[in-house]
């Protein structure tokens, strides 16, 4: 058993809250740079060089790529042969979020009510989704997400007879409705199975995937590129102007399900797909 | 094209849907808190803490400025949360709006009948835009934090014309 003080967690999502926020992932960056290569001049062009030209600002001045700096999301596994000696570890997520997003000027965009809508002050609490897993390591991701995004996102409960054709038509459908306002180029994280309560978190999930990567099915590998190219051709563009560059990447979760159900959900992320990992 | 946004109010119809220009001027962040607080001002007669004759309203809530810093990150939100208070703000006189992502018809026919602008910025170049604000000061409802009315001095900030005083629309599906 490996016993570990809660403020190493504390420091490690402070960290990861300030990082995340500041620095847009290689993988984004390398994906924005070719498509931008790839265009002739115009707006599509344009919109794409001030989001690469905003990433390296943010980064040396160590300021936020966005203002939205987002609902503090944590995806965590959490080995079983670990113990927080002082404390619990949605406690320790909590206190880093509250330490970051304060003490390095992030906003603060949690209402502890809502309809009250009184603000926390300190992007509290966070929304924390834990497995155990075997051994004694701590894996913690960390996916701040924009309120506009996900405004964006839709889940739909399907029946089996709808098929791919159904889940396509739902997800073409979502982006062609709210794409638009969510920041395009977009990642669009889609989960498939599972139920109610466990579709929209798979969709989620997806989001973590690195834009360049294989989904480990090549069943789901094809229908990602096969959404991928029929989202790109709605013409919404880079911040819904017109073009080719809707979304950068698809990447699909799926789970086992009732004999009677079909759940889809769609989650949008916008182009400042803001995530970074840490292992403790 | 480089644009003095105190000349522009006078002559919205100079502007045409899909023109990029520099903004110059004051505009005034309000976003979905502070909209609805002026509204209720509005309708029980009480008087808006900013002036709403020819005023500019983006739609942003910049993150807390770092010291020594004019202001933080501040890109624009998602205009489309503000359609259902929109008229009745172009109503009172605003008439230039910033904000991202399309409207719904009430807004486009609504800038349309009061000679009025919708600018579109970049979404999420917060930090870049950050650059071309030269002051902020605090105006009303600090106790919205983030939702606060703040005044801004802009100097060539990047827009696209979105919606024109013709009524002429970017995000008009076609």
């Amino acid at each position: 058993m490996r016993k570990i003080k809660s403020e190493i967690i504390i420091d490690a999502v402070a960290d990861v809250c300030s990082k995340a926020n500041f620095e847009l992932p290689e993988d984004i960056l390398r994906c924005l740079g070719q498509r931008c290569a790839a265009l002739e001049t115009g707006i599509a062009k344009d919109i794409l060089r001030e989001i690469i030209e905003n990433a390296d600002i943010a980064k040396k001045e160590q300021i936020p790529l966005c203002q939205d700096t987002g609902t503090a999301n944590f995806f965590i596994k959490l080995g079983k042969d670990i113990i927080i000696e002082d404390g619990n570890i949605y406690d320790a997520i909590n206190k880093g979020v509250s330490s970051s997003y304060v003490g390095n000027y992030l906003r603060k965009s949690i209402v502890s009510d809502p309809l009250e809508r009184k603000n926390t002050q300190d992007n509290t609490p966070a929304n924390v989704y834990v497995d155990i897993v075997s051994g004694n390591e701590i894996e913690i991701i960390f996916l701040p997400k924009g309120g506009g995004s996900e405004n964006a996102s839709a889940l739909k409960m399907l029946i089996p007879s709808a098929g791919w054709n159904g889940i396509k038509e739902f997800v073409l459908n979502t982006v062609n409705d709210k794409g638009r306002s969510a920041c395009p180029p977009l990642v669009v994280g889609v989960g498939i199975g599972g139920d109610f309560s466990s579709v929209g978190l798979l969709a989620k999930k997806a989001l973590l995937r690195k834009v360049g990567s294989n989904n480990q099915s090549i069943f789901y590998d094809n229908k990602e590129q096969e959404l991928l190219d029929d989202i790109n051709k709605l013409n919404i563009g880079p911040m819904g102007l017109g073009g080719k560059i809707t979304a950068l990447a698809v990447f699909i979760e799926t789970k086992s399900v009732h004999i009677a159900s079909l759940p889809v959900a769609v989650s949008i992320q916008c182009h400042s797909c803001r995530r970074k990992t840490v292992v403790i | 094209m480089k644009i003095n946004l105190q000349d522009l109010v006078l002559n919205t119809e100079t502007l045409k849907a899909g023109q990029k220009i520099l903004l110059s001027g004051v505009i005034y962040t309000a976003r979905d808190a502070a909209h609805k607080r002026m509204i209720t001002m509005l309708d029980s007669e009480e008087k808006t803490p900013i002036d709403l004759i020819n005023a500019a309203i983006y739609y942003c809530g910049p993150t807390p400025a770092k010291p020594g810093a004019v202001i933080g990150s501040c890109g624009p939100t998602t205009s489309s949360r503000m359609d259902a208070f929109t008229p009745r703000i172009l109503k009172e006189g605003v008439k230039i709006l910033v904000g991202k992502g399309a409207r719904s018809n009430d807004v486009v026919n609504s800038i349309k009948k009061n000679s009025a602008l919708y600018f579109v910025a970049t979404g999420g170049v917060a930090a870049l835009i950050s650059k071309t604000v030269k002051r902020a000061d605090l105006i009303a409802f600090e106790d919205l934090g983030p939702e606060a009315i703040y005044r801004l001095e802009v100097k060539d900030m990047p827009l696209i014309v979105a919606i024109d005083s013709f009524g002429n629309n970017v995000f008009a599906r076609g």
